[in-house]
């Protein structure tokens, strides 16, 4: 081989190892955007979150998904939120997906919300009993703190949103239920169905990965 | 000659006089001082019992360290060359020790026979020593009153069910004193590892599988409950705390928490050793294990979801 088609192999092998290198460094420390919600004193933050059956665009556009309002008022694609220790957190989730009969319906039960209830469509519910209707489709769980609330699935049949946001205008059960946050520290929390189409037991893909399925609540002095 | 066996008398004396003297007061110091503080503690008796197993191996290992140290202390002190005399060329000594090899893998090799039948018989007390034995124990409590307590896995958490109480499911362990507890491990998912540290059990969550471990809880208190096996993205935020209650109070509690947890228990699988998750992906059911039927009735006395509640234990 000619001494330019060497130094030009050379060239083109060591773009490419040094390009390699940066997108695995880039994406082995990507994490989602973390959302700060702040509150006066003695005065609850609001936290707004919607699940989608599947994403609809990006490098995962069928998996399944979280997903957060941002104060104002815009949809993030992050789990990764921070509230005031000590504070009263509303919580509302715009469910969009269909469900299931679980695999454990010990998570059917509403535990650690003030009250120990929550409400869907606006009526209060302590279990979901997943065998009958559309069965539940997510669970909005933080095991830290004793956190678990199931999330009625949608009729499967109906014309379920497919693409991230998700607006009103499609199927939907909103569910909505209160927790006092703990003191400073991070807490994650997850959704318990293996959700994740496709993977062996639903337990893989968006499952396994924060901003997806799974998330942190940062709790701030 | 004689000049030289009577060196070596004299020599054998101080390193054996020093070696059973160091031993002596190091076993006794390690025994009395640090013996009642190594872990697992004496939450319970297979926690005991890991105690006293680990400290009988380091009183069995003190005195071959020290044997060690001291032989080659003695000799850098004793033997070393001189600055001034002649380099150490070697000599038959050196070459081979006919006395010192034989007592050395004599001595060695009953240290090690010794562990070897000690250990055995530890794991094979009965009860076993709080490992998971399987879903067919070998070596059981002597108690013919065990509490059994179903330990399921699931990424990334684990629950309990009681099937004497009518099967409830909890996020909480409790575990009566002085009650030989029989935990029955198995997994809705991956492989997890039930760790309760302070109890000295241990046993593997598999999918599909009854992994039954034995323990009797000797001390009131909290501990801690891990999960030892990688499973997963949240694999360390898998633990939980559990209490080791009176009797009484644990009566008191699982009777109440059945009470509480009723609406939810009618909607549970009828209780089974082993779960078989559908493995569609994302259609969650969970069905008992039909290779492997459960009647709680006829092992435990246990009723069923749905039936009356009981006011006391069978």
């Amino acid at each position: 081989m000619p001494k330019a088609g060497r130094l030009a192999t050379t060239l083109a092998l060591l773009i490419a190892v040094i390009g390699g290198v940066v997108f695995a460094i880039s994406n082995l420390t990507w994490q989602p955007t973390t959302v700060a919600f702040t509150a006066g004193p003695g005065q609850p933050v609001n936290v707004t979150l919607q699940t989608v059956g599947a994403y609809g665009s990006g490098i995962h556009p069928t998996w399944v998904s979280y997903m957060l309002r941002t104060p104002d008022g815009r949809w993030e694609h992050t789990t990764m939120w921070q509230v005031p220790a000590h504070t009263r957190v509303n919580v509302t989730i715009y469910q969009y997906d269909s469900g299931s009969p679980l695999r454990n319906q010990q998570i059917g039960m509403v535990q650690g919300t003030i009250g120990g209830v929550a409400t869907l469509n606006g009526k209060t519910f302590s279990v979901i009993n997943a065998n009958v209707g559309n069965g539940v489709g997510h669970t909005f769980s933080m095991p830290s703190l004793g956190i678990n609330v199931p999330l009625y699935g949608n009729n499967a049949n109906a014309n379920l949103c497919s693409a991230a946001p998700c607006t009103t205008a499609s199927p939907n059960n909103v569910i909505r239920f209160s927790f006092w946050s703990p003191g400073p520290g991070t807490y994650p929390w997850q959704c318990f169905v293996p959700c994740a189409l496709g993977f062996l037991y639903g337990n893989g893909g968006p499952m396994q990965t924060v901003g997806w399925m799974d998330g942190f609540m940062k709790v701030v002095a | 000659m004689a000049d030289g066996r009577s060196d070596d008398a004299r020599h054998w004396q101080r390193i054996i006089g020093l070696w059973v003297v160091t031993s002596a007061v190091a076993d006794c110091l390690y025994y009395f001082l640090a013996g009642p503080h190594i872990p697992p503690g004496t939450m319970s008796n297979t926690a005991d019992g890991a105690q006293f197993d680990f400290n009988v191996l380091i009183i069995a290992a003190l005195p071959v360290i020290l044997a060690v140290w001291i032989y080659m202390g003695y000799a850098i002190v004793n033997w070393r060359a001189s600055r001034e005399g002649p380099e150490p060329v070697g000599g038959p000594r050196a070459r081979s020790n006919v006395p010192i090899q034989t007592t050395w893998i004599v001595f060695t090799t009953v240290l090690v026979m010794f562990l070897f039948g000690f250990g055995t018989y530890e794991l094979v007390q009965p009860g076993g020593a709080g490992g998971g034995e399987g879903p067919s124990p070998i070596w059981t409590p002597a108690s013919h009153d065990v509490l059994p307590i179903q330990v399921i896995g699931q990424q990334w958490k684990w629950t309990y069910r009681y099937p004497t109480f009518g099967g409830f499911e909890t996020t909480d362990l409790v575990v009566p004193d002085n009650t030989a507890v029989a935990f029955h491990v198995t997994s809705l998912d991956v492989i997890h590892d039930f760790w309760v540290y302070q109890l000295g059990v241990k046993a593997d969550a598999n999918p599909g599988q009854d992994n039954v471990a034995y323990t009797t809880p000797q001390q009131l208190g909290s501990f801690v409950v891990r999960c030892d096996e990688l499973c997963g993205l949240w694999h360390g935020a898998m633990y939980d705390y559990g209490k080791v209650v009176t009797p009484a109070q644990f009566q008191a509690w699982a009777t109440s928490t059945e009470r509480q947890l009723a609406a939810n228990t009618k909607f549970l699988p009828p209780f089974a050793w082993t779960y078989t998750p559908d493995a569609n992906g994302a259609d969650g059911g969970l069905y008992p294990d039909n290779e492997d039927p459960y009647s709680p009735v006829e092992i435990y006395g246990a009723k069923q979801p749905g039936e009356p509640l009981p006011s006391t234990k069978k």
